[in-house]
């Protein structure tokens, strides 16, 4: 068990930077998540921690330890990977085992750690079999228990369950929480999966390009984004992002349309000033007046109906709301957003304004 | 159902005759080797045993003088083909696997460019490169040596490229999880490379053993004393030209000799092959 620090860590593959500075302090026993689209440098990130990768720049430390050029093997980390990497000519005993037996410690330790960890996982009929009789779910369980014997300072997760169908993913999250709780071990957890990221994190970072956008709590990076990114990207369907101006007196955002929102306070010194307004159509509901829109599209999920509508200046506006249809496609509707709903966001820095 | 019968008969018919024609040379060796040379040597070689098989193999075997010459004995020469085979096949398995290894495995200044130095030497096949070869190898002093016999051959870039392309298709992932677990570079080969190449090495074994079994130019030039006699090279030594009448009945018997080895690797790599097969992972 121990801290996790990532100070200014950069990465270049030669002209191209892919991490480009990422400061995070991550606790003892913290669930950090790592969250971001493809090709934003997350596995890179979790690699250089791992010792996989090179660090261009910067530092990082393990309880304390600056290990930037020490070998994987002395990080004292564990790690878990999305294609489970496990060794296909060793039974799940052996695949555990391992890691363990290379350090010398004693068989009967070795015997005890992987009985253990196989019952924790629920693994104890399979220790004789190889991965190739095993499914998807179970290997990934012993892939996660081959971290678990090893007791390391922390746990690197690389998109661990995103091989397993949506059933098993979520019954597998459960479980990862689970084990997090019983076994409270520092986690780097990457993923591109939002539902993923919010359940199991203690605090998420994420990224962007090799920036880190926002670090924060699940409900602080939903409530507050930081930007119109981190606006975007997390919530399901994405927030309505409209071109707006606030007005002379700094009381209220005018959008094209001629529809007047009151702020939520004034800002005299943000009088004039050109920016973007965010909604998440789940907070959009069914007013007397508001924004009007010809419903285009109504997809019913069950628990609750998102409705796509099309504004007057032809811009689409998400409305999502509790139970099935209430309403058709090519129905008007008039909408407006529930108070406390308004996200503004610089018009040209994307940056949150508070 | 008829016409399909008969169709499903004409490549059985084919197969079969296939089989005979491949196969009768070998019998008609057979039948020989259990004849004494006067039969043979008439040309009326009967396609039913003789009585002379036990005599003829003991003949061969120890070598004692045959009727009409004097023999290096089968048991030498199969010992010396023996030695000669086995270091040729393991000698080229283990260079090859750890030369692919270094290619696959690790980045190093020329890679690429050592990579096609063993690649080039694909075009330069034993007989090209034979008269340089033979002057190294007298130079070092080791004519009429096992060394000698067996170093020679034991470079080979088909199998190193062989094993690179395998190694290539281990995902980085599982050499990624070794480095975690604190597997060194001689550990993985070990404990992992190894292990997932075992088909691929016996399958390679059985080739390369009689690759290796039936050199025939190589030994001739390398080795002068019957003592370092190979058998693919004795057989043609028995057989002389010109005048001279052979041992017919000798020489099948020596022959008949030759094939066992070179059979036995197959018939007991087969199944390994199986055994691989069978529980195979991926
Ligand atoms: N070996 C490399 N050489 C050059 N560029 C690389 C290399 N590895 C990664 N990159 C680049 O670095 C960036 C980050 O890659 P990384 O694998 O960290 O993305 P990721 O966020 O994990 O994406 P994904 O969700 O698709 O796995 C990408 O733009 C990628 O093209
Ligand atoms: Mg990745």
């Amino acid at each position: 068990m121990a801290t996790v620090e990532i100070r200014n860590v950069r990465k270049s593959y030669g002209p191209v930077e892919a991490i480009k500075g990422i400061d995070i302090a991550i606790q003892d026993g913290e669930f950090l998540v790592l969250l971001g689209p493809s090709g934003c440098g997350k596995s890179t990130l979790l690699r250089m921690v791992a010792g996989l990768e090179g660090i261009t720049g910067g530092e990082i430390a393990i309880g304390g330890r600056v290990v930037n050029h020490l070998d994987p093997k002395d990080r004292d980390i564990a790690m878990v990977f999305q294609n489970y990497a496990l060794y296909p000519h060793m039974t799940v005993f052996d695949n555990m085992a391992y890691g363990l037996k290379i350090r010398g410690i004693p068989k009967a330790e070795i015997r005890a750690r992987v009985d253990k960890a196989a019952e924790i996982l629920e693994l104890g009929r399979f220790l004789d079999r190889r991965p190739s009789q095993l499914s998807g779910g179970q290997r990934q369980r012993v892939a996660m228990g081959r971290a678990i014997v090893r007791e390391p300072a922390a746990f690197l997760f690389d998109e661990p369950l995103s091989n397993l169908d949506a059933k098993l993913r979520t019954q597998m999250r459960v479980e990862i929480k689970r084990l997090q709780d019983r076994l409270g071990i520092t986690s780097l957890y990457v993923t591109h999966d939002q539902v993923e990221a919010m359940t199991l994190a203690d605090r998420i970072l994420v990224m962007n390009h090799g920036v880190a956008e926002q670090i924060g709590t699940p409900l602080e990076v939903y409530q507050r984004p930081a930007s119109l990114f981190v606006a975007g990207f997390i919530g399901s369907p994405p927030m309505n992002v409209l071109d707006g101006r606030i007005d002379d007196r700094g009381e209220a955002v005018l959008v094209p349309g001629g529809q007047r929102l009151p702020l939520p306070r004034p800002r005299p010194t943000d009088a004039g000033r050109p920016v973007k307004l965010g909604i998440r159509p789940e907070h959009m509901a069914v007013a007397a007046a508001g924004f009007s829109i010809e419903i285009e599209l109504v997809e019913a999920l069950g628990a609750d109906t998102v409705v796509y509508g099309r504004l007057p200046d032809g811009e689409t506006l998400l409305v999502r709301m509790a139970g099935i249809p209430t309403v058709r496609e090519r129905d008007r509707l008039t909408v407006a957003p529930q108070d406390g709903a308004l996200h503004l966001f610089d018009a040209v820095t994307g940056r949150r304004i508070e | 159902m008829k016409t399909t019968r008969v169709i499903d008969l004409v490549p059985h018919i084919v197969l079969i005759a296939g089989v005979l024609i491949f196969a009768y040379p070998i019998y008609v060796t057979l039948i020989g080797s259990t004849w004494d040379s006067g039969t043979i040597g008439r040309g009326g070689l009967p396609l039913w045993p003789g009585g002379q098989g036990a005599a003829n193999y003991a003949q061969a075997w120890a070598g004692e003088a045959g009727d009409r010459a004097m023999y290096t004995p089968v048991r030498t020469m199969m010992l010396n083909s023996l030695v000669m085979a086995l270091s040729i096949a393991l000698g080229k398995i283990a260079i090859s696997i750890l030369s692919a290894y270094a290619v696959a495995f690790f980045r190093f200044p020329l890679r690429m460019a050592f990579f096609w130095l063993i690649f080039i030497t694909l075009m330069l096949p034993v007989e090209v490169r034979i008269i340089p070869t033979y002057k190294v190898v007298a130079d070092l002093g080791l004519i009429n040596t096992y060394a000698g016999l067996a170093i020679p051959l034991i470079a080979s870039a088909t199998a190193t490229l062989l094993f690179r392309q395998f190694f290539l298709t281990i995902p980085d992932e599982l050499l990624e999880a070794a480095k975690i677990d604190g597997a060194g570079p001689v550990r993985f080969l070990i404990d992992v490379v190894l292990p997932l190449s075992r088909t691929n090495i016996a399958a390679l074994f059985v080739i390369l053993f009689i690759y290796g079994w039936n050199q025939y130019l190589w030994p001739l030039l390398v080795t002068s004393s019957g003592d370092m006699e190979t058998i693919v090279t004795g057989i043609t030594k028995m057989i002389g030209t010109g005048e001279s009448a052979n041992d017919w009945h000798i020489i099948m018997a020596t022959t008949v000799l030759a094939m066992l080895p070179p059979v036995a690797v197959v018939v007991l790599m087969q199944r390994w092959f199986v055994k691989g097969l069978v529980d195979s992972e991926k």
